[in-house]
């Protein structure tokens, strides 16, 4: 009897390699050691309570916190040691992260174009005339008129600024993308539209993701491996419908349980 | 020529812990065995509640044995990672559900395409192909255009059958494909099914429609066999 082997043909190199992770705010544990793999293209959700170490963890791994132990291997290389400009360089090309609240990941009293062109020149890019054509081409691709280029972020609708910031982000092709609560705080149809969009992206560049979010619904139809966090630690993960549907741990099973039904 | 083995489950065993209610545990399924392969069809039988449902969500990956092997085109599913097992989704394992989750605001057409573009289709290409399935099971062109959460049981129905079909999957997992179909769709239904078998798909089902059933599966395996042994009170 021969079973068919099939070739799963796998990247065998993660894009990110996460160990031991650490941080606690004096006495109290902000998240501790977390491990976790992410590999070429892969889409990752974090979820949990307020208070379970899901957004120390994503800030830790942006360098927006900082680290009591661990490793954050990325191409090789622990971006926890680089020197502070190498990891600004790197969270401008390589790695992008969206806020839950747009204008803490834009600028609000420059134009649409220039959120957009700013991170293109901070990449290096410096024909004025190329820099306004990818602005408007990425701000057609966030599904925003390409006529508002020059309109400042203020003027936008909250699902508005929350695609000019994806666009900001993603405008210098990086290869991870960090997410904190990307769709909190937008109405349920803006919601909608923004996964949508998020979901073409990720499938189109490649993107691998980080998720942070307090919302089922969200990891369900975005990402493919989810993680559940509690009191700072990861308590399950695994395939993302897999834990949904078939929860082991009492803490996944209660929060499962409690999502409303539409 | 004997067809290769496209599935193997082996002594697989599966109880569900409630945690919320002191750690509860419920035996579904025991010793469970089965056996398919490239061209076959293979009906899953047994009372409501006996664990057919359980059975072709541990062959997709959903839900996690207690023991035993899964093997799906040669992947356990038992001990695969997520990653293989999202790979195995991608191009061999295809899963025809009850129940359509998609993004609300998703046109019909790109639900059903989305399988292909996930596998690096072109986009109009994709696009072609899911539209000449969603024609084949006569769903109205005006409704291609828009998102299938606000369609009737059996439209819905028809654009899972399309996602399900659209790529042809070596493993084909069919949870009641015919549930809410009228006998003119159920007729293509059951015509793309005997269509995969030909080009030696092997698949698995639940056909609570017994003609359906008598017409298209090879075999019928009755779950019931798998149940544990009651436990004395």
């Amino acid at each position: 009897m021969n079973v068919v082997n099939t070739a799963l043909v796998l990247e065998d190199t993660p894009l990110l390699s996460v160990s031991g992770l650490t941080r606690s705010y004096g006495a109290r544990i902000g998240c501790k050691d977390v491990v976790f793999d992410l590999y070429p293209g892969e889409v990752m959700g974090i979820v949990g309570e307020s208070g379970s170490g899901k957004s120390t963890l994503l800030s830790c791994l942006a360098g927006h916190l900082e680290t009591d132990a661990g490793q954050v291997v990325y191409q090789g290389q622990d971006v926890l040691t680089l020197p502070e400009p190498a990891r600004r360089r790197l969270m401008r090309t390589d790695w992008a992260f969206v806020h839950q609240h747009a204008r803490d990941g834009l600028r609000m009293n420059v134009s649409a174009g220039g959120n957009v062109g700013e991170r293109l020149m901070a990449g290096g890019a410096r024909h004025y005339g190329n820099i306004r054509k990818t602005a408007e081409d990425w701000l057609e691709r966030v599904e925003i008129d390409p006529g508002r280029i020059d309109d400042r972020p203020s003027a936008f609708s909250g699902g508005m600024q929350q695609r000019l910031q994806i666009a900001r982000g993603l405008v210098t092709g990086p290869k991870l993308v960090l997410m904190d609560e990307p769709t909190g705080g937008l109405d349920v149809s803006v919601q909608a539209r923004l996964l949508d969009l998020l979901r073409g992206l990720v499938r189109r560049m490649g993107l691998s993701v980080v998720i942070v979010t307090h919302d089922i619904g969200v990891v369900r139809l975005l990402a493919d491996r989810l993680m559940v966090m509690r009191h700072g630690q990861v308590v399950e993960q695994g395939l993302t419908d897999r834990v949904l549907d078939d929860p082991q741990h009492a803490y996944t099973q209660l929060l499962v349980n409690s999502v409303l039904p539409t | 020529m004997t067809a290769q083995v496209m599935i193997r489950v082996a002594d697989v065993s599966k109880n569900f812990a409630l945690h919320a209610q002191g750690g509860t545990v419920i035996p579904v399924l025991q010793g469970a065995a089965l056996t398919v392969r490239a061209g076959e069809c293979v009906a899953l039988t047994g009372s409501s509640g006996s664990g057919k449902s359980t059975l072709l969500r541990l062959l997709q990956g959903n839900y996690a044995p207690a023991g035993g092997v899964i093997e799906v085109a040669g992947l356990d599913l038992a001990t695969a990672t997520p990653r293989q097992v999202s790979a195995l989704r991608r191009g061999t394992l295809g899963y025809v559900s009850q129940f359509l989750r998609v993004v609300p605001r998703v046109p019909a057409l790109d639900v059903v395409a989305d399988p292909l573009l996930t596998l690096g289709m072109e986009e109009g290409e994709a696009r072609d192909r899911a539209g000449a399935l969603l024609a084949q099971l006569n769903l109205p062109e005006r409704l291609w255009g828009l998102s299938p959460t606000t369609f009737s049981g059996g439209e819905q129905q028809r654009v899972n059958i399309a996602r399900g079909f659209v790529h042809p999957y070596p493993v084909l997992l069919l949870d009641e494909p015919t549930a809410s179909l009228d006998p003119v769709n159920r007729a293509v239904v059951l015509q793309l099914i005997r269509d995969a078998k030909a080009r030696g798909a092997a698949l698995v089902g639940i056909f609570h429609d017994a003609p359906a059933r008598a017409e298209i599966a090879d075999r019928e395996v009755d779950v019931t066999v798998f149940s544990p042994q009651a436990v004395p009170a």
